[in-house]
């Protein structure tokens, strides 16, 4: 069947650009002022205003993970999110996890030293994510079994295919950290 | 000596990618970088009438719109666009001229001061075409088949051998017979990273390209040779590469739209691709395949037909090794193969992990589970009664095969002697269980590689080579490589890739990069290693003065006498000798041909599987696999355990889940998104067990290892569709194995 869609739309309005405005973003407890227009989504704020490119893109729609970052110690697709939306909130990306130098491995974050012990990725992409939704995970504290972490992460893909050792190092971290911790 | 290799050590560059601090292609900061945002095509083939850019142009913030109508001008040759994977034909000049070769074609490219605003102005280009009707459909293009053309690419993928034997006569003849038609789905790479490439706009017109590739060098050649550049002026640099499963074996259209775009505006350029145009480059290409087997009764396969159609575009003849997997597994004497492709309006295919190995073996390997019912013999017995330690397909022996080991630790671990054969004979209430098992085998190939090795004038060592690690390890076995050679502590040690600046590499592919850079480290290591024995020899009062080099080793940062570790001089007093310069060595490790010749190499892998499938739904879950592996030397079996596992969730998306599904009605891949192109989630993988049966090999590389980047993958699909039969009596030939087809 062959359809005839019209070749311009009957009216359209002239393209007009929403101005810029001053936006503040706590990111890891530290405020970042940016200009930012509101269509600016929080996951192009931070790597591409706030130059925190931890945060991953993979495909911009939530359908990935990539993106996951912690608001107000809650995981969210940052790529669906408006970052002007997100003034006064805590956001905590992959590079607010280690306290202090990150050389020095006592300063990790437990999930990421679970996640370098398991060997729990392979090319890194979709690492920060998996770390940042496994963080969020253990907050939520729905999950009591290994199926519970498999289904609880399985809003984030990992093209590498890592899952068996992504789902050892949350494990052994929430066997490690006491229940009311 | 330091003792790293085979040991489960943790990835080097870990805390880089735990803490966000690893970058990837479009991770890199430029001064007044722009935004380019790509245009693509909505027709399938024809020609674009006209293109109005105007109301984009408008836009205060859109800095250029390049089109076909106004691109500078770029290399006129075919010759100028062939990158090191490119097969016969022309390849595709993005933006070259009005015309439209396949669904997605980019047509333009956006400019402008953020990605937001590029981004929209792209929404705003009006594009009018003349279409002309277009075949994307394999099925109904058969009888189009033809050979491919023949050039540089069809070394490493030599056409099927010639006929052997008479399989007519001994197939009428056969006792046993098996038949079937064996297809599967185009499927694309979809890294998790999309391509992208950050051009830096460098004075004197110098470009620094953060370009996401499996071969920067790769990609610095095709840019010098598409803007007639030399390579002193342009520089490539990847660091990190978020997966890439061959997707970057060749450079794709946003590298060449950045540097033009960065060349016209003198200006630094980034363009990303979105997901949907993750479908609009290479593909693993849809392939048919036709087999025939016949056996005596005692089991003995004695005639083997294979034939394979494989898509191409209509622009280069992309080809796989497909049938020829059929006789480098079985010895039968007569054989019969055929390789044949169909240019259709799609883009050029591209190698997608362990390319035409896991579209040839899991047919063959299903093929076989078939015979083994029609002969009432276990299928792990057949394959025992058809085991062969040559290579027919080559007619030579192979230098290692422990898959005789893989098949009886695999099936021990599984449990595969309690399998009852009869299909729908277990069950757990609602869920039919079935247990399936398959052979893999893919390529041990090395290639010629440069490194070079530095001993700093603070004693520490650091090795590079212009090689790639898209996750599988590279920069954590190279380091294992250095330490070991050289008698030192890890920490000292560094590794460092991904820079058309450091020693030539080739592509990283094939599953040849440890033996190929691998070898080339070691090289490298043992020469710098002789320059600082003389360095040694030469300090005052040397205890190694008089000492041989075979009469030497290298163990916690000192040269000692092997007799007599007390006699040593360190390293650090070595390179002290050397006048307060560091101590370097550049070399080159090439296959040693004479010794390889008369062997076939490859790594072969025994792999049992246990599916679930709800009998009222049709869902099959894997519960379980084994994947007993003969890969030559494990260098860390950490790092080679992911790899083999990520190949097995591979193996159960390629199984099960992943297709890119088209409609032939406009051309177009319909499922273009991570939400719509199945791959395996968390809770879709279950326990996946990995065992190492290690081989001892002289001949395939100075190291004896043999690769892991395909070998995971491969015996995956037929292990599943074998089980899912042994579920359901259910013999599916056409992957994925989806819901539909099981009801």
């Amino acid at each position: 069947m062959q359809t005839t869609l019209p070749k311009q739309p009957v009216t359209r309005p002239a393209p007009r650009l929403v101005p810029t405005q001053p936006v503040t973003l706590t990111i890891n407890g530290t405020p970042h002022q940016l200009q930012l227009a509101p269509w600016t989504s929080l996951l192009d704020a931070l790597r591409e205003y706030a130059h925190l490119t931890g945060t991953k893109k993979g495909c911009d729609h939530g359908q990935c993970g990539a993106c996951t970052v912690l608001v107000n110690g809650k995981r969210i697709n940052s790529c669906l999110t408006l970052a002007v939306m997100k003034e006064g909130d805590d956001i905590q990306t992959i590079e607010g996890l280690a306290t202090g130098d990150p050389a020095n491995p006592e300063n990790l974050h437990p999930m990421q030293r679970a996640f370098i012990e398991h060997d729990a990725y392979q090319c890194g992409y979709c690492t920060p994510g998996q770390i940042c939704s496994a963080v969020g995970l253990m907050n939520e504290g729905h999950a009591k079994s290994r199926s519970d972490i498999q289904e609880l992460m399985s809003g984030n893909i990992c093209r590498c295919g890592a899952y068996p050792h992504i789902t050892d190092a949350i494990q052994e971290v929430m066997q490690q950290t006491p229940k009311n911790a | 000596m330091s003792n790293y290799i085979g040991k489960p050590l943790s990835r080097v560059d870990g805390v880089a990618k735990v803490t966000g601090k690893a970058k990837y292609a479009a991770e890199f900061d430029a001064p007044d970088l722009a935004y380019g945002y790509v245009v693509s095509s909505t027709i399938t083939k024809g020609r674009i009438t006209h293109i109005d850019t105007s109301e984009a142009l408008s836009l205060p913030g859109v800095l250029s719109v390049i089109t076909h109508e106004n691109r500078p001008k770029i290399a006129w040759l075919d010759m100028s666009y062939k990158d090191q994977d490119a097969p016969p034909g022309s390849p595709f000049r993005p933006l070259r001229d009005n015309k439209i070769s396949y669904s997605g074609q980019p047509i333009a490219l956006v400019v402008a001061e953020t990605f937001e605003l590029a981004r929209y102005a792209a929404s705003l280009i009006r594009v009018d075409y003349r279409e002309a009707p277009h075949e994307t459909n394999l099925d109904t293009n058969l009888h189009r088949a033809r050979k491919p053309k023949s050039g540089l690419a069809s070394l490493l993928k030599p056409p099927p051998p010639k006929p052997r034997g008479n399989f007519d006569e001994v197939y009428a003849a056969s006792s046993a017979k098996v038949e079937g038609r064996y297809s599967h789905s185009p499927e694309h790479h979809n890294p998790m990273e999309m391509f992208a490439s950050t051009v830096v706009y460098e004075k004197d017109d110098k470009l620094t390209i953060y370009d996401k590739t499996q071969g920067a060098q790769n990609s610095q050649l095709y840019v010098t040779q598409a803007f007639n550049m030399s390579f002193s002026d342009v520089r490539v640099i990847s660091p990190f590469v978020g997966g890439a499963f061959g997707s970057g074996l060749r450079p794709q259209y946003q590298l060449f739209l950045a540097v033009m775009a960065a060349r016209e505006l003198k200006r630094s350029v980034r363009v990303t691709l979105t997901r949907q145009q993750m479908f609009t480059f290479g593909h693993r290409p849809a392939t048919i395949q036709n087999i025939a087997l016949g056996a005596d009764s005692t089991g003995k396969i004695n005639a083997i037909y294979h034939d394979a159609v494989g898509e191409t575009s209509q622009f280069e003849d992309y080809t796989e090794i497909v049938p020829t997997w059929s006789p480098m597994i079985y010895p039968a004497e007569n054989v019969t193969l055929d390789y044949k492709i169909v240019p259709l309006d799609v883009f050029t295919p591209l190698d997608m992990r362990a390319p035409g190995g896991v579209t040839g073996v899991p047919a063959i390997e299903t093929a076989i589970d078939e015979m083994a019912y029609e002969l009432g013999i276990d299928p792990l017995e057949l394959r025992l009664i058809n085991y062969s330690d040559r290579n027919m397909a080559e007619d030579k022996p192979f230098s290692s095969k422990e898959l005789r080991e893989c098949f009886r630790q695999g099936a021990e671990r599984f449990g595969w002697a309690k399998r009852n054969p009869q299909p729908g004979s277990m069950r757990d209430g609602r869920n039919l269980i079935g247990w399936g098992m398959s052979t893999g085998m893919w390529d041990a190939n090395q290639m010629p590689a440069r490194a070079e090795a530095v001993l700093t004038v603070n004693g520490k060592l650091r090795v590079t080579s212009a090689t790639a690690d898209i996750g599988t390890g590279t920069y954590t076995i190279m380091t294992q490589i250095a330490a070991d050679t050289l008698g030192m502590p890890i920490e000292d040690v560094m590794f460092k890739l991904g820079d058309s600046d450091m020693p030539l590499a080739p592509i990283e592919g094939g599953s040849w990069t440890a033996a190929t850079v691998g070898s080339a480290v070691k090289v490298v290591c043992e020469e710098l290693g002789k320059k600082l024995f003389k360095l040694a020899q030469k300090v005052p009062g040397s205890p190694l003065a008089k000492a041989k080099w075979e009469d030497v080793e290298f163990a916690d940062k000192h040269i000692r006498l092997k007799q007599n570790p007390v006699a040593a001089v360190s390293l650090q007093q070595a390179v002290d000798q050397n006048g307060g310069a560091a101590v370097w060595q550049k070399s080159t490790s090439l296959p040693a041909m004479m010794k390889q010749k008369n062997y076939a190499r490859a790594a072969h892998s025994a792999v049992f599987v246990e599916v679930m499938v709800d009998e009222d739904l049709g869902t099959i879950r894997v519960t379980r696999a084994v994947s007993a592996i003969a890969g030559g030397k494990i260098l860390n079996p950490k790092t080679a355990r992911s790899q083999i596992i990520g190949g097995m969730v591979w193996g159960i998306s390629k199984a099960l889940e992943e297709e890119s599904v088209m409609d032939h009605s406009i051309g177009r891949f319909m499922n273009h998104s991570l939400a719509e192109y199945h791959v395996p989630v968390n809770a879709d993988i279950h326990d996946l067990d990995v065992i190492f049966v290690e081989e001892h090999d002289e001949i395939v590389n100075p190291l004896g290892v043999k690769g892991l980047g395909e070998i995971g993958i491969v015996g995956m699909p037929a292990a599943i569709a074998n089980a899912v039969f042994h579920a359901t009596g259910k013999r599916i030939r056409e992957l994925p194995i989806t819901l539909d087809k099981i009801l």
